[in-house]
């Protein structure tokens, strides 16, 4: 009988052993990277892949679609630059700082909205997180529609000056090998197993004693809090916090990138991030505000042809 | 501690103004295999969806080892032993078939909150999940992607991981339905022998299979009780003989 139950676990024994050297390549490749690109350009990339993972891992593996998470990553840019700015905190508790703002935002989000599904979930999380950015544009604090300046690098722990690009490159990518890792984790965990299972086939779940709300909303929590991470390292980087990035826009733009990446891969909402923030940057001063439209006909083509996105596609072409 | 482990009084259930379920009194003794029958659209799977609060009654209620639970919610009543399966095979298709037996498990090992741990902690469940594979025929399959494997095997996984819960009652909707005969005589062979030290609530329409193996059944017509008693005191009833339209043979009476 332990045979059998070996041979069963056998199948998933192989794909890790392959993604693990995926993995270390990506790992070193991050670790070099800075020397060959532009570090703010690496930075951007890293910040929004972290968002769009963190998004991934709702509309991926719990099959919540959120259309509200720019609140995530505007509030928790603002809190981490009040808190360096103002409150003259170390960079990394102003991130700590501003993850655990879009933490407790994810919870109120979510205990209103979790209990309704598809096109209603989506739309309370948007009407949320449009009274967000209202707050944001009204409030004194946040600066409205100037946004948050003169938000101070400061030093690592007291000690780093992250005014030196390579140095802040490292801070940034740290973070997003930690997100990376607690999203990854949490997907083959045994709590991970569960929301499988309810993404498989909720009534079953809830048969089987799993009170599937909680679940869901813990997700909600987890992928909230990692949005606001990306969202307070960035405002570190551009040392700003704008309206731009609690905008209904952004929360547009994360579930391009993890379609045109790759929905429920691992590293498809990385792949779809850096594609978009590249596009950005190459196009912005090229053709202006047409990148709203290339980027609308970007998404069609995804959409149709490549349904599985830039990673899904990949995978399945080495799978044959 | 009372003969009965579930109780009903008044069952009601109303879709807009249409009694699906209408004044159902049950009693189900602790330990017995208690068969639910009834024409299509009787009631039964409503009446299944009432007691494992899927659905909330329109009136009535519902005692569980003598606790009221008419107003809890599912997974706290399917907590407390109370466990159904579905008409509709209901599986967890893309893992495989000893994922899915774990699932069933995992919850007494308390750590289905914890994403902090790693997959592998799960391995422990593997000799159990085994066991129970092995007491539905499926040891050989454990390795199967679920939505590979043939209808009346998924049944089958489908009760393995109702079992995995061990519950106290189990009910069961059409535990046969579209299996040949060779699959019926399995599954009634395995309900037989999970029937011990629980009880079973079972909708079933192949009433051969009522004959042997339930000791109580309860008839069904239009959301309301025609009849109860042992096989031989209801096909005896004129009413449910009336109800089962131009046959005397109840066995016939599901096409
Ligand atoms: N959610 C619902 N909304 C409205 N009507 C419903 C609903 N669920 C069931 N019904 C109706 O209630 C009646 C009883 O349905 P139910 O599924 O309980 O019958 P059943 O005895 O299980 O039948 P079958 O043998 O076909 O499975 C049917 O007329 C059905 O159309
Ligand atoms: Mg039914």
């Amino acid at each position: 009988m332990n045979t059998q139950a070996s041979h069963a676990s056998h199948g998933q024994l192989v794909k890790p052993t392959r993604s693990n050297t995926v993995f270390l390549v990506l790992f070193a490749l991050g670790l070099v990277a800075p020397f060959a690109v532009y570090p703010t350009f690496l930075m951007k990339a890293l910040c929004f892949g972290l968002f769009a993972s963190a998004f991934n891992l709702l509309l991926g593996y719990v099959g919540l679609l959120s259309f509200g998470h720019a609140a995530f990553l505007g509030v928790a840019g603002y809190v981490c630059g009040m808190m360096v700015r103002d409150a003259g905190v170390t960079p990394e508790l102003g991130i700590v700082a501003g993850t655990a703002a879009a933490a407790s935002l994810g919870w109120v989000f979510g205990k209103l909205a979790i209990r309704r599904t598809g096109i209603y979930f989506a739309m309370i999380t948007l009407a949320l997180a449009q009274m967000v950015f209202f707050l944001a544009l009204q409030m004194k604090a946040t600066g409205g529609e100037d946004g948050f300046q003169g938000v101070p690098r400061g030093h690592l722990f007291g000690l780093i000056d992250m005014n030196n690009n390579i140095a802040m490159y490292y801070l940034v990518f740290a973070v997003f090998c930690i997100g990376f890792f607690v999203i990854h984790r949490t997907i083959h965990s045994p709590f991970g197993q569960i929301l499988k299972a309810i993404r498989e086939n909720e009534p079953r779940a809830i048969s089987l004693g799993y009170d599937v709300d909680k679940f869901k909303l813990i997700a909600f929590v987890i992928s909230a809090a990692l949005a606001g991470m990306a969202g307070a390292t960035k405002t570190l980087v551009f040392q700003l916090a704008s309206l731009t990035d609690v905008h209904w826009h952004t929360s547009g733009e994360v579930v391009l990138m993890t379609l045109l990446g790759g929905l429920a891969t691992v590293f498809g909402p990385l792949a779809g991030a850096t594609v978009i923030v590249t596009l950005q940057n190459e196009l912005a001063d090229k053709v202006g505000s047409w990148v709203t439209v290339i980027m609308g006909v970007i998404f069609v083509l995804c959409v149709l042809m490549f349904r599985r996105g830039i990673v899904g596609e990949l995978q399945a072409l080495v799978k044959r | 501690m009372s003969d009965y482990i579930l109780e009903t009084t008044g069952l009601t259930k109303e879709f807009k103004g249409f009694a699906a379920v209408s004044d159902v009194n049950l009693n189900i003794r602790r330990g017995d295999i208690h068969a639910l029958i009834g024409p299509n659209g009787a009631g039964k799977t409503t009446v299944f969806n009432l007691l494992t609060k899927f659905l909330p009654p329109t009136r009535g209620c519902i005692l569980f080892q003598g606790q009221d639970i008419t107003h809890e919610a599912p997974a706290a009543t399917a907590r407390r032993g109370l466990v159904r399966s579905f008409q509709i095979s209901a599986t967890f298709p893309h893992l495989t078939v000893l994922e899915n037996v774990r699932i069933g498990l995992q919850r007494k090992l308390g750590t289905e909150f914890h994403f902090w741990k790693p997959e592998r902690t799960l391995d422990v469940l593997n000799s159990r999940a085994m066991e129970l594979l092995a007491d539905v025929d499926l040891t050989q399959f454990a390795g199967t992607i679920t939505s590979e494997m043939p209808y009346g095997r998924k049944r089958a996984l489908e009760i393995a991981t109702t079992l995995a819960l061990d519950p106290a009652m189990m009910l069961l909707d059409e535990p046969t339905q579209g299996m040949g005969q060779e699959d019926i005589a399995r599954v009634v062979d395995l309900i037989r022998k999970v029937s011990a030290n629980r009880t079973i609530v079972m909708v079933e329409h192949n009433l051969s299979v009522v004959a042997n193996l339930c000791d109580r059944i309860t008839v069904l017509q239009r959301g309301s009780v025609l009849a109860e008693g042992t096989y031989d005191e209801v096909s005896k009833n004129p009413q449910v003989l009336e109800a089962y339209v131009g046959s005397n043979d109840m066995n016939d009476a599901h096409h």
